[in-house]
């Protein structure tokens, strides 16, 4: 039996960085259930490793601690539970952090649950020793000669741990690599007593998770029409109204900006998408082929009819390994000659570190010179003569050092170069490491998730 | 007589690996017909040939009215180890709305 007829869930973060406003609007703006909030991106893993390593108290989303001290008087007014994947590569540290704001406001009978098991890093040895080799899905490659240079390694995990806290009366869920749409399914697994076979509502959940993954791409951000879209900056976030039946409706507060119509939402269900019959996350395989979309009033769109089938026997594992480094400066140019002059400073670049013993190849050789339509290389016309450019300036390699050496010879040619040449604001650039992904399955079986709820003393 | 695909339909991309995705939804049943029928892999191969060094995969969801392309090996190695500015392919989704295609002189354009 599910606990209620409806549930009101909103997710507020598209990724770490993303505005603030998004989960404190949607605590004060309208009614709400739930508040979810997604963290991690891919690159974001590793980060958090690095930070971890520098200081054992660090790695997870401290945006997040921020974000609950500005809206949890509010959500314990309203009700509203809080489930988000903040806990990034150090979940327990984010839970201490989110406990001491907790007692800073003064605000009793809070239980946060924790959900951890997805950070395989320390025991990637032994799992390849075992008998998984994480082959690379994109190049078909062994993990093992590259052992030494993985910074991060997590297992996307799926909702049934977030459900099973959520169960334990949990108000704040702090996860791990929880997947984007995993953190909305498991509220409504959880209110409507959905489980692992119902692979139909399964679907319908992480398909109205991926609708609101990114925030306000779904109420109108970055959507094609935009002049269409009323009052951007007060946009507002979306509102997923879940039924029980796995029909959904896609909404948004009353009286924000933005705009939710069947051109926006598609807008966002075609979002980083690969087939679209099969979207897998570790909850089901989800056929965006299935789904039906309806116009059902302004600002709102009726979801249904979405198909599911049983999820696969493997987790996704998201990792990160170090492959060398790149850099890059950049300088405005002006005109007249803009894009003559710009040519011509790259190229003096180049001939200046090898007359220095640093000699970069011709394909070597970054160059992109901003306002002759490098977006759209081949596409639009590039303008016949732009009043002024930006050139960028760079390259990537495993010397660092002849990296830097390239970096320094950016800035001098205000004074050394063409007339016109500025924009050196930024200063000397430096050299970063290049942090890649490596995408790869293994048995699910070999995983294992804890959850642990506690309420703050 | 020939139009802008913006005319008749939208788009939204974005990162795929070292690749981008590239969605592309008609406004209506009609013009997913044609975007059906012209927007081939190999066309859209050739529009962004000098983005997308790599293979072109469609996918279709007509009940979206959408076609998916994958533009493989079309941001300068992946989303963080590119120096290109638009490293996510970001802009690609209206890079193929800028593609010119063939209605029916009486065509109802939605845009």
């Amino acid at each position: 039996m599910p606990n209620r007829e409806k549930v009101l869930i909103a997710n507020g973060q598209g990724f770490w960085g993303d505005s603030i406003l998004g989960p404190v609007r949607l605590v004060n703006e309208g009614p709400l259930d739930y508040l979810t909030l997604d963290y991690l991106a891919e690159v974001t893993m590793s980060i958090m490793q690095k930070l971890k390593s520098r200081n054992p108290e660090m790695g997870y989303a401290t945006d997040f601690v921020r974000m609950i001290e500005r809206v949890l008087p509010q959500c314990r007014e309203k009700g509203i539970k809080i489930v988000a994947n903040a806990g990034g590569v150090n979940p327990q540290a984010c839970r201490a952090a989110v406990a001491d704001v907790v007692k800073k406001l003064g605000i009793s009978g809070v239980r946060i649950g924790v959900v951890e098991g997805d950070d395989i890093l320390a025991d990637l040895k032994l799992l390849i020793d075992g008998g998984e080799p994480f082959n690379n899905m994109d190049t078909g490659e062994p993990l093992a000669p590259y052992l030494d240079q993985v910074q991060s390694a997590n297992v996307y995990i799926g909702a049934e741990p977030i459900v099973e806290a959520l169960q334990q009366d949990a108000d704040i869920v702090i996860s791990g690599r929880a997947t984007d749409p995993s953190v909305v399914l498991a509220p409504m697994m959880y209110e409507f007593g959905w489980t692992m076979d119902d692979y139909d509502l399964l679907a319908a959940g992480t398909i109205a998770g991926h609708i609101v993954e990114c925030g306000s791409q779904c109420t109108g951000g970055n959507y094609a029409n935009w002049r269409n879209v009323p009052d951007m900056a007060r946009m507002g976030y979306p509102v997923i109204e879940a039924n029980p039946d796995g029909t959904f409706a896609v909404t948004k507060h009353e009286n924000t900006g933005g705009l939710v119509t069947v051109e926006t939402v598609t807008s966002q269900l075609v979002y980083e998408m690969g087939d679209p019959a099969r979207y897998i996350t570790p909850d089901c395989i989800a056929d965006f082929t299935s789904i039906q979309l309806k116009q059902d009033g302004e600002n709102r769109v009726a979801v249904s009819g979405i198909k599911g089938a049983p999820a696969t026997d493997t987790y996704k594992v998201s990792m990160a390994y170090h492959s060398g480094y790149k850099i890059v400066g950049q300088l405005t140019v002006a005109g007249p000659d803009a894009v003559d002059k710009a040519k011509l400073c790259a190229d003096i670049v180049f001939d200046r570190v090898a007359m220095d013993g640093c000699e970069f190849a011709p394909d070597e050789r970054f160059v992109e010179i901003v306002g002759t339509n490098v977006c759209h290389a081949g596409i639009a016309a590039a303008p016949a003569e732009p009043a002024e450019v930006v050139l960028r300036v760079g390259a990537k390699g495993n010397d660092k050092k002849k990296l830097e050496r390239l970096g320094m010879e950016i800035v001098p040619l205000v004074t050394s170069g063409p007339p016109g040449v500025t924009g050196f604001a930024g200063g000397r650039p430096k050299a970063s490491d290049i942090i890649s992904y490596w995408p790869a399955l293994m048995k699910k079986d070999k995983i294992k998730c804890t959850v642990s709820v506690e309420e703050v003393k | 007589m020939k139009i802008a695909l913006s005319k008749i339909a939208y788009a939204r991309s974005g990162d795929k690996g070292d690749g981008s995705n590239v969605g592309v939804v008609a406004y209506t049943p009609e013009g997913y017909e044609i975007i059906k029928q012209q927007l081939t892999e190999d066309r859209v191969k050739e529009h962004f040939s000098s983005i997308c060094f790599g293979e072109v995969v469609r996918y279709e969801a007509p009940n979206l009215l959408a076609l998916n392309f994958i533009l493989h090996d079309s941001l300068g190695g992946g989303g963080s180890e590119s120096l290109k500015t638009d490293a996510q392919g970001k802009t690609h989704g209206l890079g193929i709305l800028m593609m010119e295609i063939d209605v029916p002189d009486d065509f109802a354009v939605s845009n």
